[in-house]
């Protein structure tokens, strides 16, 4: 977090047009948020419960979440190389309710301001884009990064993430 | 980082640390038993998010390390003796070599040191590439080379092991001051669809994990680098486009005017860091 004041500046500087670098649309999502105040997102994005087996697919696989790229899981633990860019997910389903998880799955930069963690549903207001790992620029919107129906299986997971 | 730091030392010193430890090894980097390297000192006052500095052979494992601490072993002087052999061939209408005007390539002593520099001729900022590409259309009359053309990653190799040892000094004041500051701001700014800036990984959680990686602090003295996973030496420039690449954002060209001044900037967050000349990473 010692960057955080100076990402702001930063930003500030880019919004200018200094570079012409940081020019960017509107911020959108694959669909309508209603975020709560605190970030959360109470209603489920699919309209019923994830499936949990999907959900740790989702964070242990590199091609959809790879979110253990940056967090140990020690439920996940035959998959190897958990990163610690993030705090470890154990006991987080005690920790969080969860419309905080799917907030936080959304887009965690309202949770947690100046979150380094991506914003999984979110589909404009970038710098930018690119079109995948290509390196060509892409338009928007983009697809978000994980579907509906992945963010609520990933939810459903960390849910059984219990405190012992 | 540094919190973490103190916190592993405790755990040492408890008998209590597990078995990995992803801090950057305090060791020391000596070159065919004789060449010390400055891998590790304190950062420049005038960047605020570090307090040490760490060239990246500092995070790779021991076995990497050890390659680039013997010319014998290091894949990299292979290509440095290419560029030795291109450096006396003649090309061109004007019948010259680089020998022809530079005598021998120990004369590209220090030049590496101060890459990019501001060209007062030119009016720009200039990379190592620039002033090569110059010499070779301007006064041998030949082709330029591409930025990434292997012919030229080399002889940026060539020109670099002349410079072993030496701290680069890479100025950023009077007219290179503006490209500084250009470069500062795209070190700070979030691209891509991960929004992710170089300070994310570099300066925030250098030395930390990320899925199998060990981020360093992507410190460019080392480069050219021979890199383990594609056995060839790679520019600055194009490392930068695939670190942004990553980002899942539409990357800059190199040689571009962007990465021209992303290096003078990056280039200065290592101000002090040895010359490597040329390092081996993963």
């Amino acid at each position: 977090m010692k960057s955080r004041a100076l990402w702001g500046i930063a930003l500030a500087v880019g919004m200018a047009g200094a570079a012409g670098a940081a020019e960017r649309g509107p911020v959108t999502y694959a669909a309508d948020i209603n975020f709560a105040e605190d970030g959360s997102v109470a209603e489920s994005l699919t309209g019923k419960p994830g499936n949990p087996e999907n959900g740790a697919q989702v964070l242990a696989q590199k091609k959809i979440g790879n979110c253990i790229a940056c967090h140990q899981v020690t439920a996940l633990k035959d998959y190897p190389f958990h990163g610690e860019i993030g705090p470890s997910l154990d006991g987080v389903g005690s920790r969080y309710s969860e419309a905080q998880l799917r907030g936080i799955l959304v887009d965690a930069k309202k949770t947690f301001e100046g979150s380094m963690m991506p914003s999984f549903f979110k589909t404009g207001g970038f710098i930018r884009p690119g079109i995948g790992f290509t390196g060509k620029p892409a338009k928007e919107p983009l697809p978000p990064l994980l579907t509906a129906e992945q963010i609520e299986d990933a939810v459903a997971f960390l849910m059984t993430l219990k405190d012992e | 980082m540094r919190r973490k730091a103190f916190a592993t030392a405790a755990l040492v010193a408890l008998g209590l640390a597990g078995p990995l430890s992803a801090d950057p090894v305090d060791d020391k980097l000596i070159v065919n038993g004789e060449t010390e390297l400055v891998t590790h000192t304190k950062a420049p006052d005038y960047i605020d998010g570090l307090d040490e500095i760490w060239s990246g052979w500092a995070f790779r494992a021991a076995e990497t390390r050890a390659i680039e601490a013997d010319d014998f072993d290091n894949p990299g002087m292979i290509f440095v003796e290419d560029a030795e052999a291109v450096w006396n061939r003649v090309e061109g209408g004007a019948g010259k070599s680089c020998a022809s005007c530079h005598g021998d390539p120990s004369s590209m002593k220090g030049v590496r040191t101060v890459m990019p520099k501001y060209n007062e001729k030119a009016g720009d900022l200039w990379s190592l590439e620039d002033y090569i590409n110059d010499c070779r259309v301007n006064r041998m009359q030949a082709e330029a080379w591409g930025w990434n053309d292997k012919d030229m990653v080399n002889m940026t190799a060539l020109i670099s092991v002349q410079s072993r040892g030496m701290p680069m000094n890479v100025a950023i004041d009077g007219p290179a001051k503006p490209y500084w500051e250009k470069g500062r701001e795209m070190y700070y700014t979030r691209t891509g669809q991960l929004e992710l800036s170089c300070a994310n990984c570099h300066e925030d959680h250098y030395g930390d994990m990320i899925r199998a990686d060990h981020l360093s602090q992507g410190q460019i003295n080392g480069f050219p680098t021979y890199r383990l996973k594609n056995a060839k030496l790679n520019s600055i420039h194009a490392r930068f486009k695939g670190c942004v690449r990553d980002t899942r954002a539409a990357t800059y060209k190199p040689g571009s005017p962007e990465f021209h001044a992303l290096e003078l900037y990056v280039a200065s967050r290592g101000n002090g860091l040895s010359v490597e000349g040329v390092a081996v990473r993963n």
